[in-house]
């Protein structure tokens, strides 16, 4: 079973859901919720979570739900953050690094290119190296940040999973970073929605791969 | 009956850390030459947070965790002391 959460000002949980149940059981995780015992992962889906203000995802971080899913991913449970799941991810503590307004300071939605690295943990194993993906993204706060030695330490340990293919960044992030993992490799954050793409009729399903990998995580682990 | 007495007045300066590239401040400083502001240079655009506490001393706890992030911003808390009550406040 699979559970997406959902706060107040999430947009992006049916798309998730509905891509998720492409391949396992799903359901709704509602911001209350704090028993996560039957499921097998998680997803932190896209959206603007209380309103986003602050700081995207700042607030979210203390609901309750959220601090479930940090018990979760602390026992080694797959949980795949994107969007305003990954700037969640980022204020929880559980990925590196912040995502911070884009460059251009203008909301992009379009389609990108997408290169996977090699990265561990159970998404890594569901993706190869050097794979190009295409997958949309939307976003204002899409630029990923984190210091100098802590992008090192991430590069090292091989922590980076997707970077926007050479001349496609669209909002600046540093090395080209795209998508990060917390050092364990359980969990996953990125800022293009792979949940957009799932079905050729809508340009790409190279999307389903991290959902079949967030499945094959937790079975594999037990 | 509790009464505001004891109320500190506190405001919270929240930047974006040196280094880091500020592309709200960046557009707001190329629009002044347009308007006939010259020799305007390194606008940066944080935040100002203005609150009331009973107790300053988790003011500092409370913005590491919530009003800024420590990895991208800088904080500044200014406690504004002559607003506060002293206990003998009529309020």
């Amino acid at each position: 079973m699979i559970g997406v959460l959902q706060f107040p000002g999430s947009c992006d949980e049916r798309d998730a859901l509905g891509a998720a149940e492409r391949v396992a059981d799903t359901r709704l995780v509602w911001h209350e919720e704090t028993d996560l015992s039957d499921l097998d992962g998680v997803i932190v889906p896209g959206g603007f979570s209380y309103g986003d203000y602050l700081r995207a995802g700042a607030i979210a971080r203390f609901s309750p739900a959220m601090e479930a899913v940090v018990r979760f991913a602390a026992e080694g449970s797959p949980v795949l953050g994107i969007c305003n799941g990954f700037q969640v991810l980022c204020e929880a503590g559980l990925l590196p690094g912040a995502l911070l307004p884009n460059e251009g300071l203008r909301f992009i939605c379009r389609q990108v290119e997408l290169v996977a690295e090699e990265f561990g943990g159970p998404f890594g194993a569901g993706v190869a190296a050097g794979a190009r993906l295409s997958i949309p993204i939307k976003h204002m706060s899409g630029r990923f940040f984190a210091p100098g030695d802590q992008l090192d330490a991430i590069e090292a340990g091989g922590q980076i999973a997707f970077r926007y293919a050479p001349g496609e960044n669209p909002n600046g992030s540093v090395r080209d970073i795209a998508g990060v993992t917390n050092e364990a490799g359980n969990v996953l954050g990125l800022m293009p929605h792979p949940e957009h793409a799932v079905d050729p009729l809508t340009g790409s399903n190279d999307g389903l791969a991290l959902f079949r990998a967030l499945v094959g995580a937790r079975r594999a682990a037990a | 009956m509790r009464r505001y007495a004891d109320r500190v007045k506190a405001k919270v300066l929240i930047r974006p850390k040196q280094g880091i590239l500020d592309p709200q401040g960046k557009a707001v400083e190329r629009a002044l030459p347009a308007l006939g502001f010259e020799g305007i240079h390194d606008v940066r655009v944080g935040r100002l947070v203005e609150l009331e506490t009973d107790d300053p001393a988790q003011l500092d706890a409370l913005c590491e965790k919530l009003l800024a992030n420590p990895l991208i911003e800088d904080f500044e808390i200014v406690l504004d002391e002559s607003a506060s009550g002293n206990g003998s406040s009529p309020a």
